[in-house]
């Protein structure tokens, strides 16, 4: 890899061939030659992702500073004056702060068992870890509510005997953080599993040998080593929290528990929406994602200093737990039931019952297909299915397409600013999904584009937010590409499209393809930005399982749940037969 | 006061090769003194590292006892097992593995500061004894450096430091040179080899560098496929090769086929070979008519102008000059007896151009005998 990134820092001239340099000496400047399709093409893509990138922020400071008739800071004053606001911003951060922790505690403590330890059943934290691309978080809330519930729960009732009724309740801040936490769980271990990766056994192993007993080798060598991306983590799943919707949606809301991402859907569902004060807590909220994402990248660069002595791969030299062997391999798979097969199963005992009773001997005897047959033929469900895939087929296909191009033109032309477009494909990742719905409803409610109301505002926001996904792939794979063969391709005559589209398209393929999968995925599940987008008749799956469980349609909304993470699975299955690094695989 | 006894252990074996098991060590045992630079010696992939690992308490051998004086530390039939951090020996990895995160004081003071309460030593005594050690690397003007800001070789020092802090009875060194450049690698062999004896170290070194390991041990190992395949002295092992593994391990060697044809005093053989007859060592008794290699070092290959006068004069043999090539120290002459090709070593002052008649002649010393069963 070095080899080729070397090679294509060698300036292009040098390695011209004398012909050609002479040729275009004689030849000269012409308009001509600056109009070629090339810099058509260049032009109109930056233009393209500036446009994405910045509009919907430009008007979301417009709308939220500017009331029509002059600057004002009226829209933060009313949404901070509010009811109960200093309660909203604690319970904010409280949510976020415990959720982080929980998630980084069972994250970094399953990923240091797999990495570094003979704990048995390893398989199991890996397909744990790929729980957040399967099931959409608001089917992992339902779930928990279906088994955390004070009066419906599958817990309470099991715990009833000894603990009384409704001892667990999901639907409070403590719930909010347990649901949250277990959902984020897996992101923290795969980004502890990668650094526990990187570091070299010898330095725990020398620990050891100087007379250390694990708990010394664990606070003074293991934990130190992996601070860096320990602090990245707790920023990350900070950021994740403060963003997520769905918990504080079906799981805050009810009880009162008010954060800044379930106020915004509130001031925006009220009559009359108030788009001003939106927009206040929308900015606020992406202020506090913007410090997360800019510490956290600010970390990770410093974190590189340690990677100078222990950046290879090693050979994973697992420790012997000894007598916690057992312990271990009870937490593992503790956290499986839970994180995994009790949501799971829940869900599919939902989507057999006629209506919605707890699990009981009863219950299992009113066995009914009743909800597959009205998922599978319902026109809405299949309306949704059909705007979800119509919108994750062209928000892959288009993202994965554009930054191809863009990926090209940062790694391998000198065009000066590119790093601009490289950062600005990544700006949409500190915003959030529901701050980029406000973002977009302020840009197309003045915008003379009549796209509101329409799918396209959908696609629009898949776009932009999808796209620093796609970056990174494609990115990754052009630097892999020696700029050589593109070369040669050129001094055989071909032109700079066709030897876009002949040699580098189909040596990024595998890289696109892994890109493509993944957005296609996540923007399935994407409820944050549809939620404010969508308009009535124009829904998406989610949107549909979130309107389902307002109107208490609960088993149809499992049926139609379960077909999803099936898909889901598939689509996982896919991307690693490809060879696409979704989550990570035992080795 | 390193004792192993049959010691074995496996590894699972890898996806493709699932079920089959890898045997990295298998049935090794192994005695060394106190005060001995012992040196486990071998190609890449045999076991050395695992052996070392299991000494130390990092890998958990299937069978097999490993004592340090009179501390038994491994003994599956006694199930005796101490962990590594009970083992109190030192031990430097070929990654170094300085922690990164302090600086180079904390790294050599680590090992006293996690001393059992019982044991610990005042700040003081800590302060004094990781100095005197720093000194004794040469990096005591370096103590509030951050680690990873040494250069390799102060690393390696660094390490060497830290595993002699506890002044453990036995230190184990896997290849501690194999990260540094050429010249600084013969540095510090002279180095590590001035520390062991001055400092009166047992240590067990592991390398895959023949050269290293002649100039540095007190005994070598040479291992094969988990076993160890001769014991001995660097000079003997050298000059005596038991098995053509080792002979041609340990730099390069002509091997004559032949049979045993009679036993002459002491350990003296006379081997009739179809090139000519050869006297030549083995240390093994060899009952005549055993078919057997000889085996001899280019630089034990002396070299004359002209052909024998008197034919079949034991271990001098007729030949011609096919080519030459010039390296410096020496020239290195391949010339043909009949079907046979011997490399010979010679003095800068004696060269040969090709086809030139020479006479060769094979010191009886230094021609040593190897079963030829493999
Ligand atoms: N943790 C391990 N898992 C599986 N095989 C191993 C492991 N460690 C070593 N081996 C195998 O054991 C053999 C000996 O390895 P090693 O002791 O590292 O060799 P050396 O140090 O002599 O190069 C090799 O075939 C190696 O592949
Ligand atoms: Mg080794």
């Amino acid at each position: 890899m070095t080899d080729t990134l070397d090679k294509s820092e060698t300036p292009a001239s040098e390695r011209t061939p004398p012909v050609g340099r002479l040729k275009r000496m004689t030849r000269g400047w012409s308009w001509r030659r600056v109009f070629t399709a090339k810099t058509l093409i260049i032009a109109l893509v930056i233009a393209f992702v500036g446009y994405l990138a910045m509009v919907p922020l430009a008007y979301l400071l417009y709308g939220t500073f500017y009331d029509g008739v002059s600057i004002t800071f009226r829209f933060f004053s009313e949404a901070y004056s509010a009811y109960g606001l200093t309660e909203m911003v604690l319970n904010s951060f409280a949510y976020a702060i415990g959720s982080t922790i929980l998630s980084v505690v069972i994250g970094t403590t399953l990923a240091y068992l797999t990495v570094r330890t003979n704990v048995p059943f390893k398989g199991l934290i890996f397909t744990a870890s790929l729980v957040p691309l399967i099931i959409p978080g608001i089917l992992h809330t339902i779930a928990w509510i279906f088994l955390a519930s004070p009066r419906v729960g599958l817990f309470n009732k099991v715990l009833e005997p000894v603990f009384g009724p409704g001892v667990l309740n999901v639907f409070s801040l403590g719930g909010m953080m347990f649901v949250e936490g277990l959902h984020l769980s897996p992101l923290v271990f795969l980004l502890m599993y990668a650094a526990f990766r990187s570091m070299d056994p010898s330095l725990e192993e020398s620990a050891q040998m100087s007379g250390a007993r694990l708990p010394t080798v664990l606070r003074r060598i293991s934990l130190p080593l992996a601070k860096p991306a320990l602090a990245a983590s707790v920023l990350i799943m900070m950021v994740r929290a403060l963003e997520g919707f769905e918990v504080p949606a079906l799981l805050g809301i009810p009880n009162g528990t008010w954060v800044f991402t379930s106020r915004i859907w509130r001031v925006l569902n009220e009559y009359p929406a108030s788009y001003g004060q939106a927009g206040a807590y929308a900015l606020s909220l992406l202020a506090l994602t913007t410090v997360g994402v800019f510490w956290q990248s600010r970390l990770s660069k410093r974190g590189r200093a340690y990677e100078t002595v222990t950046g290879k791969g090693f050979r994973p030299r697992p420790m012997d737990l000894g007598k916690w062997r057992w312990p271990a391999m009870a937490l593992v798979f503790g956290y499986f039931v839970l994180a995994v097969v009790m949501p799971t199963l829940i869900l599919v005992y939902a989507s057999f019952q006629p209506f919605y009773a707890m699990p009981s001997a009863n219950s299992l005897k009113t066995f009914t297909l009743h909800n597959y047959a009205y998922t599978l033929t319902n026109s809405q469900t299949l309306g949704a299915a059909q705007n979800s895939l119509l919108l994750g087929l062209g928000s892959a296909t288009g993202v994965m397409f554009l930054m191809a191009i863009v990926s090209w033109v940062v790694v391998r032309t000198k065009i000066p600013g590119r790093w601009l477009v490289d950062n600005l494909t990544f700006l949409p990742l500190i915003i959030p999904g529901l701050v980029m719905g406000v973002a977009l409803l302020f840009v197309y409610l003045r915008f003379p584009l009549p796209i509101y109301g329409t799918l396209w505002i959908l696609f629009i926001a898949y776009f932009t937010r999808y796209m620093p996904y796609g970056m990174r792939y494609a990115a990754s794979s052009m630097y892999q590409i020696s700029g050589e063969l593109e070369e040669s391709a050129q001094t055989s005559g071909a032109s700079w499209w066709q030897t876009f589209r002949r040699i580098n398209l189909p040596l990024l393929m595998p890289g696109l393809v892994a890109g493509w999968i993944y957005i296609l995925m996540v923007s399935v599940r994407e409820l944050s930005s549809s939620i404010l987008l969508y308009s009535p008749g124009n829904e998406v799956l989610s949107i549909l399982i979130w309107e389902q469980w307002e109107n208490g349609q609960f088993t149809e909304l499992a049926a139609l749940g379960v077909l999803m993470v099936l898909v889901l699975v598939v689509l996982v299955a896919v991307a690693n037969r490809l060879g696409a690094k979704v989550g990570v695989r035992a080795d | 006061m390193l004792q192993i006894d049959n010691l074995r252990k496996t590894f699972d074996g890898s996806r493709s090769e699932r079920r089959s098991r890898v045997l990295a060590v298998d049935d090794l045992s192994l005695t060394a003194e106190e005060g001995q630079m012992f040196t486990l010696l071998g190609p890449s992939g045999c076991g050395k590292t695992t052996t070392l690992r299991c000494i130390a308490g990092l890998e958990h051998p299937d069978r097999g006892d490993i004592t340090v004086g009179d501390r038994t530390l491994f003994s599956d039939e006694r199930g005796i097992r101490l962990a590594a951090n009970e083992r109190g020996l030192g031990m430097v990895f070929q990654s170094y593995a300085i922690w990164p995160h302090m600086n180079v004081f904390k790294n050599a003071a680590l090992p006293l500061e996690v001393l059992p309460r019982s044991r610990r030593l005042s700040k003081k005594e800590i302060t004094a004894r990781v100095e005197r050690v720093l000194s004794v690397v040469q990096l005591d003007k370096l103590m509030d450096r951050p680690a990873t800001n040494l250069s390799g070789g102060q690393q390696q020092r660094l390490a060497l430091a830290r595993a002699l802090v506890m002044e453990p009875p036995l230190l184990l060194l896997d290849e501690p040179l194999s990260n540094l450049d050429a010249k600084l690698r013969e540095e510090m062999r002279f180095e590590l080899k001035r520390l062991q004896r001055e400092l009166n170290i047992t240590a067990v070194y592991v390398t895959h560098d023949q050269v290293e390991a002649l100039a540095m041990s007190n005994k070598i190992a040479v291992m094969r496929e988990g076993r160890i395949e001769q014991v001995g002295r660097p000079r003997e092992i050298y000059e005596r090769p038991s098995s053509r593994f080792v002979a041609d391990f340990i730099g390069t060697s002509n091997f004559i086929d032949g049979t045993v044809e009679s036993h002459e005093t002491g350990d003296l053989y006379l081997v009739d070979t179809p090139h000519g007859k050869i006297r030549a060592t083995s240390a093994a008794d060899l009952p005549a008519g055993e078919k057997v290699a000889v085996s001899i070092r280019p630089e034990y290959v002396e070299v004359e102008k002209g052909a024998v006068p008197a034919s079949d004069a034991v271990g001098r043999w007729s030949g011609v000059v096919e080519t030459r090539a010039f390296l410096g120290e020496s020239v290195d002459h391949v010339i043909r007896v009949g079907e046979l090709e011997m490399r010979a070593r010679c003095h800068p002052s004696l060269s040969f151009p090709p086809d030139t008649e020479v006479t060769i002649t094979l010191q009886e010393k230094m021609c040593s005998l190897i079963p030829t069963d493999e």
